[in-house]
């Protein structure tokens, strides 16, 4: 499931999607709208995407994430427009067989989704002034970082022990 | 050829508008591209050096690369969370 929704998300109700009797393990990722960023404070976000980019992108992240670990359901949702504090902005929810992997493949996601999908916030602050968030500057990723030698750990000895994570 | 670039986010706001359209010279590539908005909107000069260039919803991986024709072109500022300092982390 891939989706960029201006409307709010229903985390529980994706979380639940991915389940799946050959999974022992379901982990879930929210990005939230946060108050304070050092001694600044955000009154709301605003996100804007390249929505038929974003959503090429998203689903070029369930394809390499796919070929990493063993995944039976994933879904990637991102909101977009004005978001109130504490708000959800971002989703993703993976099941696998195994703990390990489904929490190294949430990790992987929602950090590569953040480089390279065109979708950008913008800070409202509460002294009024806004802000497009360009952290360092920096020139989006032009892949999907390659494969490491850092491969996933298929299963282990302590996973087998234990019926469900 | 007349050709028109979509601008996103700080792009956009720059430049007061959601696209921009420029005279691009017979086989066009991504570095002509960039002089072509710079004349068409000086606005953007300085946001050149960060922005990317997207082609068909895939970003350009130079100056060189040749630009098709009817290829949907995009520019693409720093996108929200590409190595942020960590504790800007959500």
């Amino acid at each position: 499931m891939i989706e960029i929704t201006p409307d709010p998300i229903d985390h529980a109700a994706i979380t639940d999607r991915v389940r799946s009797h050959q999974a022992g393990a379901v982990c879930s990722f929210l990005g939230t709208v946060r108050e304070m960023t050092g001694d600044r404070r955000t009154v709301a976000l605003d996100y804007e995407a390249y929505p038929v980019m974003a959503l090429k992108t998203l689903a070029d992240l369930e394809t390499e994430a796919r070929a990493r670990w063993p995944i039976l359901e994933l879904a990637l949702v991102h909101r977009i427009g004005h978001l109130d504090l504490g708000e959800i902005s971002v989703v993703v929810a993976v099941s696998c067989p195994h703990r390990h992997q489904a929490f190294d493949a949430c990790r992987w996601l929602i950090d590569t989704l953040k480089e390279v999908v065109p979708i950008w916030k913008k800070e409202v602050w509460a002294d009024g002034t806004e802000d497009w968030v360009h952290p360092r500057g920096e020139l989006p990723r032009l892949r999907l970082p390659v494969q490491d030698a850092t491969l996933p750990i298929q299963s282990t000895p302590d996973d087998d022990l234990i019926g469900a994570d | 050829m007349p050709s028109t670039i979509l601008l996103f986010a700080l792009a956009r706001e720059k430049a007061g508008a959601q696209t921009i359209t420029v005279d691009l010279p017979p086989s066009p590539t991504v570095g002509d591209l960039k002089a072509a908005l710079a004349i068409a909107c000086p606005a953007l000069v300085p946001l050149l050096p960060t922005l990317r260039i997207a082609i068909n919803s895939e970003y350009a991986l130079d100056d060189h690369q040749p630009i098709p024709l009817d290829a949907e072109l995009a520019a693409i500022p720093p996108v929200s969370g590409g190595s942020r300092p960590i504790d800007q982390e959500p």
